[in-house]
């Protein structure tokens, strides 16, 4: 029962990434290929409708987390208090700028909340990556299971670390490029003319840096956590993941050049997700673990809730995940195509 | 003040009370412009369309600041109240998590539709997409109160080895007795702010020669349903969830009545301060006998007072508590009076002719968020010095690990980022109030 819930949450969290991942990259990407007024707003009303919908994925994913494994959610939440209050007001400022952009007719209105969207989604693109260079990592937790981090300390991988060292720097700045190809990619299939053949140079720019940083993560994370590739030794069918990275990577790449924007886009989608997909495979059943003492990790045995509420929590999960689905996919219907330049919309 | 438990305390004070002022708003507007809707399209008058979309467009900015000072409000449990959190989660993660998986998915997808796909989607979808919008909002409260019920009156649930709470029965704490009568005042409270918003833009417009024709048609909507919900809030559900209190929290009741020693017959306070020190009221004015009747439906009745429990189960803060609670029945009272002299020249068609009572309509949009707040503060408040009612205590919930300056330094930054978020949100309220509707 806890294993499914692992999955479950796992799989809300990929969502989510792929989701607002291409939503965060629009973010990123607009400062680069939208050049004036009419441009920046093509770029945001390709994120329109759906952006908050996204997010929701943020949400349900934390409410999900806290349902199935409360122990992980108080320490979790408690331990990376500083970067998640910083990831609140960055969530806060990118809401605004996308929403309240449109609501004044003023150029210097705009360039003020331009600013905010892609500030904000480049922090927290770089935030989000290291937060699970963080969990990769491990944490200073106590005998109760709690700790606390400092958003530095020494910028080494010890037993003492902060939120930001070297190693989740780079799975931040991994995250940062990754999303922006993403997002550059979704932009690119949702836009026309000059934007989208600028999106296409931005993917095509930004994919060597992707593949010699995903390379760079996997040797770092192998020397910072030595004992990670045990599932797969254990499990072989495992190494199905790695292969779908690596196909995601290539596929992405032909695609771009083909012209094909949205395969790219759903290569880069499947990239993120097998990423994703093999933190947690290769931390199974691990949900946290401890640079004091292994034995401190939080597991999913430790942290999870009460049998009944596990039993209950899949019926009425599954039924609500089904009619959001029915939304999801009722709305990305309505809303397809490319948007382009209408006056006065 | 510089308690790391303090800070804990404040921290979640601050950002729900700043939360709430947009939810209430929304949840109140939303039944609101799902009539606005269903007028256009069964009397087919298009004035009701121009009035639901110049309704979306507040409902939407005020749905978007709900939205990024509510997603703080998820993390808090965590970040700030760890302990509480991992002792509650088997039983409040449940709701909380079903909260984002039912209402939110629900909320934010039809939002989009309403907002954007009006054209693409004609009249009867449209329709549709603002009940569902009306269902998702007031599904979410639903799922908040009974969380926020739980911690009042703890059912459902059986304490594990592990020494934290684990549900035992679903549909018990779903339907948990406190949380029907919680969410139905919650939600009535929320009309009122709703309504009143929407009738002080009518009595603007008219006021100011502005829109004349919307500004009338706001205000008859606005007054008959603050009106209708004014008189609800008071009986049954104000009645009702006093006398929860008064079952489940009697410690609560005396505190927030101001009533320091046990009494047969015992009045109700009108005017008076709490004076902590000498256990005694300064200057009270009372109504003699009511406190024992509205509790026990005796006029006899015996009141337990404070003195009759111990002082360690007492609410911490006992003048906010007295004072809030009067704040809110106080102006619950004005309410009914102020929407039902409206309504009155409503219905002799002399409302026109009363500018002194088209002022007070419109000044008087303000008093339903602080009577709801004063609500709330009333509930928490009440609630000390317990987190979960008689089982666990507040000073023992709070995140450990959490220093007091690290505590200090986010609520600082909220609180700046509040201010900002503030200045915005009033500028493009009254940019759109301002702007009209379009034609």
């Amino acid at each position: 029962m806890e294993t499914l819930w692992f999955i479950l949450v796992a799989l809300m969290l990929a969502a989510y990434v792929v989701l607002d991942g291409f939503d965060l990259g629009a973010g990123v990407i607009s400062f680069f290929v939208a050049r004036e007024h009419e441009e920046r707003r093509i770029v945001l009303q390709t994120i329109g409708p759906v952006w908050d919908g996204n997010e929701v994925w943020l949400i349900a994913s934390g409410g999900a987390l806290y349902f199935a494994f409360p122990m992980l959610y108080a320490s979790g939440f408690s331990g990376f208090y500083l970067p998640l209050m910083i990831v609140l007001w960055l969530l806060m400022m990118r809401g605004i700028g996308i929403e309240l952009r449109s609501h004044v007719r003023d150029p210097l209105w705009w360039s003020a909340f331009d600013f905010l969207f892609s500030m904000s989604s480049f922090l927290l693109a770089v935030f989000f990556g290291a937060a699970i260079g963080n969990v990769m990592r491990g944490v200073p937790l106590d005998r109760d299971g709690y700790f606390f981090e400092a958003l530095w300390t020494n910028f080494r991988v010890g037993p003492n670390p902060g939120i930001l060292d070297w190693y989740t720097a780079m799975t931040g700045l991994l995250a940062l490029v990754a999303l922006t190809v993403h997002g550059a990619h979704y932009v690119a299939a949702k836009t026309e003319g000059a934007v989208n053949a600028r999106c296409r140079r931005a993917a095509a720019m930004g994919w060597p840096v992707l593949v010699c940083l995903t390379i760079a993560s996997l040797i770092a994370t192998s020397s910072v956590r030595p004992g990670i590739l045990e599932n797969f030794r254990l499990h072989p069918w495992g190494w199905i993941i790695p292969i779908i990275v690596a196909i995601g990577l290539v596929a992405m790449r032909i695609f771009v050049t083909r012209g094909r924007d949205r395969a790219a886009f759903f290569s880069s989608a499947a990239y993120l997700a097998a990423m994703l997909g093999g933190a947690a495979f290769a931390n199974y059943p691990i949900l946290l673990p401890a640079t004091t003492d292994a034995a401190y990790s939080l597991t999913i045995y430790n942290a999870r809730t009460g049998d009944y509420s596990l039993r209950v929590g899949l019926i009425w999960w599954i039924a609500g995940l089904a009619l959001a689905i029915a939304y999801f996919t009722f709305m990305y219907t309505a809303f397809r195509g490319k948007v382009s330049r209408r006056p006065g919309a | 003040m510089d308690s790391a438990l303090t800070i804990h305390r404040l921290h979640f004070a601050f950002t729900i009370t700043y939360h709430y002022l947009f939810p209430q708003l929304t949840m109140g507007l939303a039944p609101l412009i799902v009539i606005c809707k269903a007028l256009a399209f069964w009397r087919a008058d298009d004035r009701y369309n121009k009035a639901a979309r110049f309704w979306g467009k507040i409902f939407a900015v005020s749905f978007l600041f709900g939205v990024i000072t509510g997603i703080p409000m998820e993390f808090q449990f965590g970040t700030n109240w760890a302990r509480f959190a991992r002792y509650s989660g088997g039983v409040i993660a449940t709701t909380l998590a079903m909260e984002g998986v039912f209402a939110f998915f629900l909320e934010s997808s039809f939002l989009g539709m309403f907002l954007y796909g009006e054209q693409r989607f004609g009249p009867r979808l449209h329709l549709l997409a603002s009940v569902m919008i009306f269902a998702g909002s007031w599904l979410s409260g639903y799922f908040i109160i009974v969380t926020d019920a739980w911690m009042q009156h703890p059912i459902g649930f059986d304490v594990g080895l592990d020494g934290s709470a684990h549900l035992t029965s679903f549909w018990s704490l779903l339907m948990n007795d406190w949380a029907l009568w919680q969410y139905l005042h919650n939600m009535f409270g929320a009309c009122i702010t709703g309504s009143f918003f929407m009738a002080a833009v009518g009595a603007y417009y008219v006021l100011a020669r502005k829109q004349e024709e919307f500004g009338w048609l706001f205000l008859r909507m606005g007054i008959i349903a603050a009106l209708i919900a004014s008189i609800v809030q008071l009986f049954p559900t104000g009645d009702r969830s006093g006398q929860l209190v008064t079952q489940h929290q009697p410690v609560t009741l005396a505190a927030m009545e101001g009533l320091f020693n046990t009494e047969a017959g015992a009045g109700i306070v009108l005017v008076g301060q709490p004076n902590t020190e000498a256990q005694t009221l300064d200057n009270p004015i009372y109504i003699p006998k009511a406190l024992s009747f509205l509790s026990y439906r005796r006029w006899e009745a015996r009141v337990q007072g404070l003195n009759d429990f111990p002082k360690d189960q007492w609410p911490d803060n006992i003048p906010l508590l007295y004072y809030s609670y009067h704040i809110m029945v106080g102006l619950g009272t004005v309410f009914i009076a102020v929407t039902a002299a409206a309504a009155f020249l409503l219905w002799r068609k002399r409302l026109f002719e009363t500018p002194w009572m088209l002022w007070t309509v419109m000044l008087s949009f303000p008093f339903p968020f602080i009577a709801n707040t004063a609500g709330w503060l009333t509930a928490e408040l009440g609630r000390q010095p317990w987190l979960v009612y008689g089982l666990m205590r507040t000073d023992a919930g709070f995140s450990h690990k959490i220093s007091a300056g690290n505590g200090l330094f986010t609520l600082l930054g909220f609180m700046g980022m509040y201010t900002v978020l503030s200045i915005l949100y009033l500028f493009l309220v009254w940019h759109d109030v301002n702007h009209g509707l379009e034609d």
